[in-house]
């Protein structure tokens, strides 16, 4: 539906960091440049900028798409600030994609940042809500429960947790922009069973981190493409879906919305048996836990035998597995929480285009890229492929 | 001039909020005040929510009945928490749990405690610890934790089937009286 | 493109504090009612989208818990901006062009008076140079006021003039914030707040929302006989720097207004987002308006002014004047950053 976008230009932070030693500015505009760079566009080539990012509590500054129009080249042109909690940086590309099916727009640059570093996540993640009890442990603290529960229904074994961190951070080992490049004596099974547990059933290895970056994609019509100097992706697919965060005896574990835009995405970009169908997934793992329960909730795994998958090493590159997930090393190894939506549809993009160096997966024609945001409640998602639909 | 590259400013932000709990909080919190659970239910769904928050998510319409409740429920969910929550004086680790109130269809937040972590599980029965009496106010605060009661589990599958065919049921009889 | 009409809209009462109303509350009263306006329900709208911003009422991911209201089970499509809800529109707009959609509801909301308006606005500039001094946004106002008065483009009458327009207009509309009769001499006999900015040259903090309802023409023919088409829209954004920029002239609300196409026909009326009272001087001359043009027939942003839903209300009024055949092409306006850094325009008209 709509006109055909094409993605032909990806940046990324070239390290994400805990702390990385540059402005917003300057950290947004790293990204763009390495995008644009790899278009083979200048700032004057695009039209529109689309920016995305989580709370403005993460960083202190109240719509900061204000102050980076001059950084990312935007004076004079349209600009605007998608915010869609975690699920933001896939939200923003469909966003951007948007404005290129609409036809309205012939280029376009979009970008997603998060520097939390600036100032404490863990504390945005859990003000005082007043007149409630002081109870918001983070995000771990609200996901948690919902692991727990899952553990429940399936008789999942204690440590397929730590048996996916381990295999998302093993693959983390072979891309440069990854946060965390854990030594080989690090990664072992008895070490992660080992960390301390936080939020149990959450260990310590489990959960992401906390990391500054940036992400950008130039995105374009068919015309525009036919010049690009690197081979395209193209969007075969969107869709975003929500529902409240909380509701009478609310399905957590298997949301209805993840299953809904799961179901309209394929059925936009033909999949139908997305284990089969999609050659590799980015996916919005930030507790290792939710690879099981997105394996289910997307369909690539029946209900109750996700952690089956997972345990299979069917999700691993380095195992040789048919569905590798996550082999940039995820949300696991790197997360700037307004950017690594981004960054799961810029990985899949760049996948399909062949361009992903060591971690390529060979022959790599369909991609998912998959963000959730609020508590979980929150889905964008997109299918790319090596050719237009 | 000094040589040294300045990387680093620290820009304090100090804003002062006034909130206001909304018109459906606030009915809970004057009842909480007095030692009382009142959910409000949803005309539409028939489910109970407590504490109610002005609308019922599912239909987008506001919860008008109010329904006092029981102060025992069952626990739906947990987390043993080991990491500190930034500002509030709890010691881990603690429990925080998902509980739903007996009679209501909406899980919340709370501590669970007067027994040992490692013992709590999905299922299990509880009754709210109110604080001294001196100490209440507009607050879900005015409950120190929820204790085991010591009934046996609860199966939590059959509980949410019976509670959406109580619901059901309270629609069909609204519908019947009009 | 396809042809988009605002079939619907409305607004919560304008007051300086809603008192024990969350967001959730504020939010149900609009949808609900755009949704009675055209008999809709969820199901027959195939996009959400909406504009809040965290920092006015202190928490993050307030917009998460405003989704209550929308009554979104089954899921819905739904997106949301950290800006006015203007932009929101803007991206319904452009969503229902990729032929995804056919119908939109689009929403905004902003307790302001939870917080204290003109130091959470500070926030919104560069965290490097300018927010450590706080410079508030009623000073920098100033600045900009001050610098076209010196320039001779405007007086002190002007400004009054504006003023005198907005709380008169403003009691034609019963649920207005600030509305009354008064003369020129009254409002400068007033003392400067800010100089050259008097109390009444400044927006009042509101508390509120609004929604509108958008439809392909397939959709908006069934609803009304008449209706009002968007036929024209764009936004630009300039510097963000005020020394960076002409505070004499809204260079972007100009590019945006040619890109509307707002010179194209006779422009009846102009509900234009200028929070300041000069502002609405500025924004008329970057469109090229004369005094043909009735601007802000319901009061303007000087009579109520819902941050992050009042460029969406401006749509909603000019759509439903459009509707009733008291105008037959309007202009919608909306801003945001210091200055009228980025400016929103667009042209409807009635078929």
């Amino acid at each position: 539906m709509g006109n055909a976008c094409a993605i032909v230009g990806i940046g990324q932070s070239e390290r994400y960091k805990s702390k990385i030693k540059k402005s917003m500015a300057g950290l947004v505009r790293e990204a763009a440049l390495n995008a644009l760079a790899d278009a083979g566009c200048t700032w004057a080539d695009i039209d529109a900028v689309i920016i995305g990012k989580a709370p403005d509590f993460f960083e202190g500054v109240v719509m900061p798409e204000l102050f980076l129009a001059d950084a990312l080249g935007c004076v004079g042109k349209p600009m605007m600030r998608v915010h869609t909690a975690g699920s933001v940086g896939g939200s923003t590309a469909i966003v951007a994609a948007t404005h290129i099916q609409s036809g309205v727009f012939k280029r376009v640059l979009t970008v997603a940042y998060e520097k939390q570093s600036e100032s404490n996540a863990m504390w945005a993640l859990s003000t005082r809500q007043p007149f409630s009890p002081h109870l918001n442990a983070g995000a771990g603290g609200f996901f948690a429960p919902i692991i727990r529960e899952y553990k429940r229904r399936t008789g999942a074994p204690d440590d397929i947790g730590c048996k996916v961190a381990l295999k998302d951070r093993t693959h983390a080992l072979k891309n440069p922009h990854a946060h965390m490049h854990e030594p080989a004596e690090n990664l072992t099974l008895e070490n992660y069973m080992d960390s301390m547990m936080l939020w149990d059933p959450i260990r310590y290895a489990e959960v992401c981190p906390s990391s500054d970056g940036a992400c950008a994609m130039v995105l374009c019509n068919e015309d525009l493409a036919k010049k690009s100097p690197n081979k395209p992706a193209w969007v075969l697919g969107t869709a975003m879906k929500s529902e409240p965060t909380m509701y009478p005896w609310r399905e957590e574990v298997n949301p209805q919305a993840g299953i809904n835009c799961a179901k309209e995405v394929y059925s936009q970009a033909g999949i139908v048996n997305p284990r089969k169908d999609l050659d590799m997934a980015e996916v919005y793992v930030p507790f290792s836990w939710y690879e099981p329960m997105w394996l289910e909730n997307l369909g690539f795994a029946d209900v109750g035998e996700g952690w089956k998958l997972s345990d299979s090493g069917a999700t691993s590159l380095d195992r040789g597995g048919d569905i590798p997930w996550n082999v940039s090393g995820g949300v696991l190894s790197s997360n700037p929480i307004g950017a690594s939506g981004m960054i799961r549809f810029a990985e899949a993009a760049l996948q399909v285009r062949g361009m992903a160096g060591e971690r390529q997966v060979p022959g790599c024609k369909k991609a998912l890229g998959h963000a959730y945001g609020g508590g979980a409640q929150f889905f964008s998602m997109w299918v790319v492929g090596s050719e237009k639909r | 001039m000094s040589e040294k590259n300045i990387e680093l400013i620290e820009c304090p932000i100090v804003l002062n909020y006034n909130f206001s709990a909304g018109r459906a909080p606030t009915q809970f919190l004057r009842s909480m005040k007095q030692g009382k659970l009142v959910g409000q239910r949803s005309p539409l769904t028939g489910k109970v929510i407590v504490p109610p928050r002005g609308a019922c998510p599912e239909s987008g319409q506001p919860t008008t009945e109010e329904v006092p409740l029981p102060d025992t429920g069952t626990v739906i969910t947990f987390t043993i928490v080991y990491l500190p929550i930034p500002t509030s004086a709890l010691e881990p680790p603690f429990v925080v749990a998902n509980l739903v109130l007996d009679g209501s269809d909406q899980t919340f937040i709370h501590l669970v405690s007067g027994c040992k972590n490692e013992d709590v599980q999905i299922g299990m029965r509880v009754k709210a610890v109110w604080k001294d009496k001196s100490e209440w106010d507009y607050s879900m605060d005015n409950i120190a934790y929820f204790a085991p009661t010591g009934e046996p589990n609860v199966d939590i599958v059959a509980l949410k089937a019976s509670r959406l065919e109580e619901a059901r049921r309270y629609v069909k009889a609204q519908g019947e009286k009009k | 493109m396809r042809e988009v009409a605002i079939v619907a809209y409305a607004q919560t009462p304008l007051v300086r504090d809603c008192g024990a109303r969350n967001d959730v509350e504020l939010v149900m009263d609009v949808v609900n009612a755009v949704k009675q306006q055209t008999g809709f329900t969820n199901k027959d709208l195939d996009f959400f989208c909406s504009g809040s911003c965290d920092y006015l009422g202190g928490s993050a991911f307030a917009f998460v818990n405003a989704l209550d209201a929308l009554g979104a089970v089954p899921p819905i499509a739904e997106s949301h901006v950290e800006m006015d809800a203007a932009w929101a529109l803007y991206e319904a707009w452009l969503k229902i062009q990729t032929g995804h959609a056919n119908t939109a509801l689009v929403y905004g909301f902003g307790k302001c008076s939870q917080g204290d308006l003109p130091d959470v606005l500070t926030l919104q500039l560069d965290p490097y140079y300018t927010q450590p001094l706080w410079p508030d946004t009623i000073s920098l106002a100033a600045l900009q006021a001050r610098a076209l008065l010196d320039a001779g483009r405007i007086t002190e009458e002007d400004m009054a003039r504006v003023v005198q327009k907005s709380r008169r207009n403003a009691m034609k509309k019963s649920n207005a914030q600030l509305k009354g009769e008064y003369s020129i001499e009254q409002l400068l006999a007033q003392p400067m707040l800010t100089s050259p900015l008097r109390r009444h040259d400044c927006p009042p903090v509101t508390d509120g929302a609004s929604a509108v309802i958008l439809a392909t023409r397939e959709v908006a023919e069934k609803l009304h006989k008449r209706n009002a088409y968007i036929t024209g829209i764009d936004h630009r954004i300039e510097a963000h720097q005020l020394g960076s920029r002409d505070l004499l002239n809204s260079s972007s609300t100009k590019i945006a207004g040619e890109g509307a196409g707002v010179k194209k026909g006779k422009v009846d009326i102009a509900e234009l987002h200028t929070p300041f009272s000069f502002q609405e001087l500025m924004v008329k001359a970057a469109l090229g308006l004369d005094d043909s043009t009735v601007i802000n027939p319901s009061g303007g942003p000087l009579a109520g002014n819902i941050m992050m839903s009042a460029g969406l209300s401006n749509f909603g009024e000019v759509a439903m004047r459009i509707i009733k055949g008291e105008a037959n092409r309007g202009v919608a306006h909306a801003t945001s950053g210091a200055c009228l850094q980025q400016n929103l325009v667009a042209v409807l008209e009635g078929k």
